[in-house]
């Protein structure tokens, strides 16, 4: 079989190399790699599903908490990727599009939730916004604003630790895109903003939905900072992961059937969403 | 107009270009790659600002870094055709068009409105509701024309407008935009490296090199007189400097040239390669100068061959494919070349850069 | 010439440090003096004990010389869920008798649990109690923040006893993971108590005041700690736990606010 190749593959050379490339096999050195990154990443899923309690699962799911706290969590994700991106993308395009002094610095700060451990993060959101913070005291005792403990600061936890995510997508995008559409912009008459929200917002959109996607993502399943800033009590800051966490203490297969749960739900949201991108353009 | 002393300092690399354009005229900004032909356009558009000098269209100071003056470019009364047109890629074309207008304050409709006229004015009537990605080369270029014209500027910037089409849709799309350009009111930049665009689209020619203006005026004169090897390769001419003596010319190089006119100084002389005759051996008749020649290249030009020679001087000879038969032309071969006295021109080379040779 | 001698290089580092790791681990012969147990001993410990087991496992290392105590403090579910899935532990040390059922149910029990210290609740509240604390009944106002662990975790469940022995229904404003993550509100001054064990507010030192209140003996909790029957290295680890019960052992645990069994 080998030996037929080599005597195939001879008067396949005369071929334009484009045609060889696309039609070629794909190498073993990616494909097996690639297999296992696979593997890797969806058994420990597979785990997950060969020990779940199917009998039980319908009545597992009614129970009044598991509801209460998917809700939350869908929630709190949504508003977290909101704040991101109302804070995040212009922080992006002063990243990628102004240059000012210290902007590596900058940079590199935006990037500090990503490596700091969320609980620690969290206790960094009590030192500020807690009810001894330097903010958190202020807001108290003159806006009578509370953030920890309550649903707000669930939020705010979880902007904290997705929006990274979001402004280097979007940032990328916008280093990725033509500046010469904004220019082009630019001649015709339009200023700054409006060349921001006429040009360069629709042009990097593909890479603002997915910077969106991860925070979302990143946001749903955040933990450590949520219940370090927010706590944990139900209705009100216990999220999924919080309640998985609990259950995890107590009863495993409780944990997987939420943990379950909130796989479904953000896999049926996310390809749910791409398809309306997808059909949209 | 446009009244300009365009200076632009980038480290070392110095732009020093003054500029006037009529209203209604063309002018051809040409010069071989990093002359400054783009940074001159941006610092027209205001992408850049000048280091020196000053700008003014349509009596409104819009840079003049002395006096602290500077107007960005969303306020500046100009359109530009990019090198690749950068239509907005999520815009139909219709609002590609309509964006400039409604910029200035249109209505949505209106804006519309207006764009649709000039669609149907560049003979896109039926691609209004196209996106840039489903339009061919030429109709790309179209739309951006009309995008920079809908704007009724008083300063069309066209940078290279032809060089991304293909040989023959650049023929039709050259044809078009010269109908265009006869209707356009305001002064027009055309910055390009192709002579064929300047020599059909301008009415008058800006050569610089290395940032400095080495040739100006109008097609006729800058094709008959070129004053560098740039222009003169460029117009399609064998040039030399020297210093004539009646019907001598002593070029720099020691080699002698007899000329059909007189002339006395610092002189040009120029030959068209078509002037140039190839032979096998010396020949004895009438040409006046000879001398063997080296083949160091032949290419396809036109219909023709041209032959690039070394020998006492350098100089490109255009044989037809005949003549070239019958030598049996190889590079690295020896013969003989002839330029009769009367196929040369002469003509100072200490005259004033700006002199406009009347018709 | 030079990548064979990279080679060489490569072979005698991998060599040297195989060598150094077998030296390092149970070699049988090392600390063969008047000591009778060698080798590393694995201690599962609930995080609770994290300041008293690393000073007794000093205290027992510098009694057998050639052991050598390795620590994993961490919640006792995690500890235990680890423990059932295989990890290879020596001893667990569990902070409530639920933990360590899960353990001994599932067969990793060499033998039954021995209780080594109870641990009692008491209210945790800012140093100097601000809000003048002395009982459970205080804690049910409106300005009152109050932290519990969750109720599935131990110091939660013994809350929810004490507070049922008192009569007393109080809604906190968040039920924390752990006791330490209950204790970290108060200190931060995010919540004004917190129903801790009497120990952790000891670790604590000068931030954070106990109160002791007398429903807390409803809600006493049991350490038990026993030796896994995978363990790898038995002698040491029955040597660690007879240490633990041993006096000195016990010494540590009261000074840390344990109480005796």
């Amino acid at each position: 079989m080998s030996r037929r190749d080599a005597v195939l593959a001879r008067p396949d050379r005369s071929t334009p190399p484009a045609r060889t490339r696309r039609t070629g096999r794909v190498p073993v050195a990616l494909l097996l790699p690639a297999a296992l990154g696979l593997l890797f990443l969806v058994l420990p899923l597979a785990g997950l599903l060969v020990r779940t309690p199917w009998s039980t699962l319908p009545q597992r799911l009614t129970e009044p908490g598991v509801l209460t706290a998917l809700r939350l969590s869908v929630q709190a994700a949504t508003l977290a990727t909101l704040l991101c991106l109302v804070l995040g993308v212009p922080l992006a395009w002063m990243l990628a599009r102004v240059d000012f002094p210290g902007r590596r610095v900058v940079r590199a700060l935006v990037t500090v939730p990503l490596v700091l451990p969320p609980v620690v993060g969290g206790v960094a959101l009590l030192l500020v916004f807690g009810r001894q913070g330097i903010l958190g005291g202020w807001l108290d005792s003159t806006l009578g604003v509370t953030l920890p403990f309550t649903t707000t600061g669930v939020v705010l936890a979880e902007a904290f630790v997705a929006m990274p995510f979001l402004v280097v997508a979007v940032e990328g995008a916008l280093r990725g895109a033509d500046v010469r559409y904004e220019e082009a912009a630019a001649t015709l008459g339009a200023g700054r903003w409006t060349t921001f929200t006429h040009i360069t917002l629709p042009l990097v959109a593909p890479g603002i939905a997915a910077g969106a996607v991860l925070c979302w993502a990143r946001a749903l399943g955040e933990f450590g900072a949520t219940i370090t800033f927010a706590g944990n009590f139900p209705g009100r800051t216990q999220t999924m992961p919080l309640a998985v966490y609990l259950a995890l203490e107590t009863d495993l297969e409780a944990a997987i059937v939420l943990s379950l749960v909130l796989l479904t739900v953000s896999v049926v949201i996310l390809a749910s969403l791409r398809d309306r991108w997808l059909s949209s353009r | 107009m446009l009244d300009a002393h365009l200076v632009v300092d980038r480290g070392t690399f110095r732009l020093d270009l003054p500029l006037t354009i009529r209203p209604g005229e063309v002018v051809a900004l040409l010069g071989p790659n990093g002359a400054g032909k783009t940074t001159a356009l941006r610092a027209l558009a205001g992408l850049i600002p000048l280091t020196g000098g000053h700008l003014s269209l349509a009596g409104r100071h819009l840079d003049d870094p002395g006096r602290r003056i500077w107007t960005p470019t969303e306020q500046r009364a100009i359109g530009v055709v990019f090198q690749d047109y950068l239509l907005f890629p999520h815009l139909t074309a219709l609002d590609n068009v309509a964006f400039g207008p409604r910029r200035q304050g249109l209505s949505r409709h209106r804006a519309r409105q207006r764009a649709a006229t000039w669609l149907a004015r560049v003979g896109l009537a039926e691609h209004t509701h196209c996106k840039p990605r489903h339009l061919s080369g030429g109709q790309a270029q179209r739309v951006a024309l009309a995008r920079a014209l809908a704007v009724e500027p008083a300063l069309l910037l066209l940078d290279e407008p032809l060089a991304a089409l293909d040989a023959r849709t650049r023929l039709d799309t050259r044809a078009q935009l010269q109908h265009h350009l006869a209707g356009h009111s305001g002064a027009t930049l055309l910055v390009t490296h192709d002579p064929i665009d300047a020599v059909v689209l301008a009415d008058r020619l800006v050569i610089i090199e290395d940032g400095h203006v080495v040739q100006e005026g109008d097609v006729a004169t800058v094709t008959a007189q070129p004053r560098t090897d740039y222009v003169a390769r460029l117009v399609g001419l064998n040039l030399y400097r020297g210093h004539a003596d009646g019907h001598h010319v002593r070029l720099t190089d020691g080699f002698q040239l007899v000329t059909g006119d007189r002339h006395v100084g610092g002189v040009f002389v120029a030959f068209a390669p078509s002037a140039v005759a190839l032979h096998p051996r010396r020949p004895d008749g009438s040409p006046r100068n000879t001398w063997p020649a080296t083949i160091t290249g032949i290419q396809r030009h036109g219909d023709n061959l041209r032959v690039q020679l070394d020998g006492p001087i350098t100089v490109a000879a255009d044989i037809t494919p005949a003549a070239a038969a019958h030598l049996k032309l190889t590079p690295g071969q020896t013969l003989w070349a002839a330029v009769k006295a009367a196929e040369t021109r002469v003509y100072p080379a200490a005259a004033p850069l700006n002199v406009r040779a009347e018709p | 010439m030079t990548a064979r001698r990279l080679a060489l290089f490569t072979v005698i580092t991998v060599v040297a440090l195989v060598g150094c790791g077998s030296d390092q681990s149970t070699d049988p012969l090392s600390g063969s003096g008047a000591s009778t147990v060698t080798g590393d001993v694995t201690v599962f410990a609930a995080a609770s004990l994290t300041e008293s087991f690393t000073r007794i496992g000093a205290d027992f290392e510098a009694a057998n010389p050639g052991v050598r105590v390795v620590f994993s403090f961490a919640g006792s579910s995690a500890l235990a869920t680890q423990i059932n899935q295989g990890a290879p532990a020596d001893v667990f040390a569990s902070a409530s008798p639920a933990n360590m059922t899960t353990v001994t149910d599932a067969g990793n029990g060499d033998r039954s649990p021995t209780v080594f210290v109870r641990n009692q609740l008491v209210i945790a509240v800012p140093d100097g109690n601000p809000d003048e604390v002395t009982g459970l009944a205080d804690l049910n106002q409106p300005d009152v923040k109050v932290a519990l662990c969750a109720e599935q975790v131990p110091c939660g469940a013994a809350a929810g006893k004490a507070l049922a022995a008192a009569g007393v229904t109080l809604t906190p404003v968040t039920l924390e993971r752990d006791v330490r993550a209950a204790l970290s509100k108060v200190r931060l001054g995010e919540v004004d108590a917190a129903l801790v064990y009497r120990t952790d507010v000891r670790a604590a030192d000068d931030d954070v005041d106990g109160i002791e209140f007398p429903e807390s003996a409803e809600a006493i909790n049991d350490y038990p700690i026993v030796v896994l029957k995978h363990a790898p290295n038995r002698p040491a680890a029955q040597a660690f736990v007879d240490h633990v019960l041993s006096g000195p052992g016990q010494a540590v645990l009261t000074a840390a606010g344990f109480q005796a069994p």
